[in-house]
C-alpha cells in the first residue's frame, strides 16, 4: 500500500520531459505533411497513397483529424486534473492550433480540390447543405479562438471574457461531430464514437462542476 | 470453372495503358462517330470492334473521345460493395476468399418456366462480348469500365415472360459467412434492385461476367451482375442469384434506406441534385479536373424516349 502510495505520488510529480514542446510539434505535423505530399503526388505523379479518389480521400482525412485534435484540446484538462501534470495546460494553445490548421486545410481540401472553387456551387452547398452550413459554423469558430489565443488577445480582453469566448471550443466539436455525422452515407459509427468520447469529457466537467458547487456545510 | 469464360490471362498480357491507348484511338477515331449515330435497335447486334493484334477491349459503346478506360487497378480496388465492408478499399480485400463457383440462379416470376440453373448452364445459351460503358456513382465519381457480358434482354426474351410481367427484380446472393459485410445491419439484406421492363430489354442494359477480358474480380460483384450505364451505380446489383419478373414496381435496397437520397430510377441527372450534394459535375477517377455530368451519364440518345413525359424530379 506504501509502495502503491510512492508510486502514484512519483507518477504526479512527473515533470515535463525535456524537448517535450518540440516533440509535440513535430508529431502534429507529421498528418499534414503526409496529407499534402500524398495528395500532390497522387495528382501529379498518378501514385495512390490516398487510394483511386485522392481528393475525397484526404478532405476526409484531414476532417477527422481535425475532429481528433479538438478533442486532444478537450482531454488536457481532465488529464491534467487526473495526474496531476500541471505543465500539459502549457501545450494545450499548440494543440487547439493545430486543431485550426487542420481544420483550414480540411476547407481548402473541399474548396480547392473537391468543389475547385465553383463559387455557385460553395454558394449552393452553403444555403442548402446544413452539414456543410454546420461545419462552416464550427470553422468560423475555431477561426475566432485561433486569432485570439496569444497572450497579448488573452490580456487585452481580460481573462473572464477570454474564457467565455472560449468555451465555444464546445459548441464547434459538438458541431463538428454532427457534420461527420450528417456527411455519412449510412455507417454512423465513427461519428457516434465521438459523440461518446465528448460525452466523457463534458460529463468529467459537469461532475467537478456539480462536486464544486455540492452541498456546502451551512456557516450561520 | 465456367464453360463459356476466356482463358485467364497473366498479368503480362495484359495491354499496357499506353499501348491499349494507340490502339483506342484509331478504333475512336473509326468509330465513335459511327457509334454515336446508331440507334438504340443496332447496338445489340453490333459486332465488337476487332483490333486485329493483342487483346481486345471492345466496343466503346456510345463513348467520347476523352473517355479513356479506367486503370484496372482502379476498377478493382475501389468499389462500394458493401457485402464486403464499408470502405472503398475494403471489397478487395474482404472479397479475396469468397469463392464464386458453383453459383445457382434463379430466374423465376411471372415467366413460362421458373427454374434453377447451374451458372455454366444458365450462360451457355448467350455470346458474350465487350463493351466499354461509363459508370457514373450516385457519390458523383465515375469510371470508364472494359465489361464482358451480354444483353439482359436476351436473358428475358429465353425466359418468356408472361403478359403480367412489367418489372423485373434481382437479389444479391445472402450468405453472412461468405459476405462478411451482411453480417452488420448497414443495409436491409439481401441487396435488391429492380427496373422496369422497357429498361431491362433496353439494348443497353448488359449483364456483365467479366471486365477487362477476365471473368468479374469478387470485389465487382462476381459471378453475376448488372450494368445499366444511364443510370446511378447502386443499380447495377452484384453477385445475383435471383432474377424475377413481377408486376409491381420492386424495391430496391438503397430506396428502403434512405428514401428522400435515393429513388427507384436513378437516372444520371445533372439537374437532380442529391440533397447533400450536386450532381452537376462528377470526378472522373484517374482525373482532377471535374467534368460536366451528361444527362442520362451520355446515353440520352439511346435511353431519353423510355422517360418522356416524366417528371424526373419526382422520379429521382
Amino acid at each position: 500500500m506504501n509502495d502503491a502510495a510512492t508510486a502514484r505520488d512519483r507518477l504526479r510529480a512527473l515533470k515535463e520531459p525535456p524537448g517535450f514542446g518540440v516533440l509535440l510539434i513535430v508529431a502534429l505535423c507529421v498528418p499534414g505533411v503526409l496529407a499534402i505530399a500524398g495528395t500532390l503526388s497522387d495528382i501529379f505523379a498518378g501514385t495512390r497513397y490516398f487510394g483511386s479518389d485522392p481528393v475525397k480521400e484526404v478532405e476526409h482525412f484531414l476532417g477527422r483529424w481535425t475532429l481528433r485534435l479538438i478533442v486532444a484540446t478537450l482531454c488536457v484538462t481532465p488529464l491534467r486534473q487526473a495526474t496531476g501534470w500541471n505543465w500539459l495546460a502549457r501545450h494545450r494553445r499548440t494543440v487547439g492550433l493545430f486543431a485550426f490548421a487542420y481544420v483550414t486545410l480540411h476547407w481548402i481540401a473541399y474548396a480547392f480540390l473537391d468543389v475547385q472553387l465553383n463559387w455557385a456551387e460553395l454558394t449552393k452547398d452553403l444555403l442548402k447543405r446544413p452539414y456543410i452550413y454546420l461545419g462552416m459554423t464550427a470553422l468560423l469558430m475555431l477561426t475566432a479562438l485561433a486569432v485570439t489565443s496569444t497572450k497579448g488577445m488573452i490580456r487585452r480582453m481580460g481573462g473572464r471574457n477570454w474564457n467565455r469566448l472560449h468555451a465555444l471550443i464546445y459548441v464547434a466539436a459538438i458541431l463538428g461531430v454532427i457534420h461527420y455525422g450528417m456527411a455519412q452515407k449510412k455507417d454512423l459509427t465513427d461519428p457516434l464514437n465521438y459523440a461518446a468520447i465528448l460525452t466523457v469529457l463534458f460529463g468529467w466537467r459537469l461532475l467537478r462542476w456539480a462536486h464544486r458547487r455540492g452541498p456546502r456545510p451551512a456557516t450561520g | 470453372m465456367l464453360i463459356r469464360r476466356a482463358p485467364d490471362l497473366k498479368s503480362s498480357e495484359i495491354t499496357s495503358e499506353r499501348l491499349y491507348w494507340t490502339r483506342r484511338e484509331w478504333i475512336a477515331a473509326a468509330g465513335v462517330a459511327g457509334v454515336a449515330a446508331l440507334a438504340p435497335a443496332s447496338l445489340a447486334c453490333a459486332a465488337p470492334a476487332e483490333g486485329g493484334q493483342g487483346q481486345n477491349l471492345g466496343t466503346p459503346y456510345g463513348l467520347q473521345s476523352n473517355d479513356k478506360p479506367t486503370p484496372y487497378e482502379d476498377v478493382t480496388n475501389y468499389n462500394n460493395f458493401y457485402e464486403f465492408g464499408l470502405d472503398k478499399a475494403d471489397p478487395a480485400q474482404n472479397a479475396k476468399g469468397f469463392k464464386p463457383l458453383p453459383w445457382t440462379v434463379r430466374v423465376d416470376g411471372f415467366v413460362k418456366a421458373p427454374a434453377n440453373y447451374q451458372l455454366e448452364d444458365f450462360l451457355k445459351p448467350y455470346k458474350l462480348e465487350d463493351r466499354i460503358y461509363r459508370h457514373r456513382c450516385v457519390e458523383a465519381w465515375s469510371m470508364v469500365i472494359p465489361w464482358r457480358g451480354f444483353p439482359l434482354a436476351d436473358l428475358i426474351k429465353r425466359a418468356e415472360p408472361t403478359s403480367q410481367a412489367r418489372f423485373v427484380e434481382f437479389t444479391t446472393l445472402l450468405d453472412p459467412r461468405r459476405m462478411p459485410g451482411q453480417n452488420s445491419p448497414v443495409l436491409d439484406w439481401p441487396y435488391v434492385e429492380g427496373l422496369r421492363l422497357d429498361e431491362a430489354m433496353h439494348p443497353l442494359t448488359l449483364m456483365v461476367t467479366g471486365l477487362y477480358g477476365k471473368d468479374l474480380p469478387n470485389q465487382n460483384g462476381a459471378p453475376l451482375r448488372l450494368h445499366v450505364p444511364w443510370k446511378y451505380g447502386f443499380k447495377s446489383i452484384k453477385s445475383i442469384v435471383r432474377i424475377r419478373l413481377v408486376d409491381k414496381q420492386p424495391r430496391n435496397t438503397w430506396n428502403i434506406a434512405t428514401p428522400n437520397e435515393y429513388g427507384f430510377y436513378a437516372n444520371v441527372n445533372p439537374e437532380v441534385d442529391h440533397p447533400r450534394w450536386s450532381q452537376a459535375t462528377e470526378r472522373r477517377i484517374g482525373e482532377f479536373l471535374r467534368r460536366k455530368t451528361l444527362m442520362f451519364n451520355g446515353y440520352a440518345d439511346q435511353v431519353g424516349s423510355m422517360y418522356a413525359g416524366m417528371d424526373l424530379r419526382k422520379n429521382y
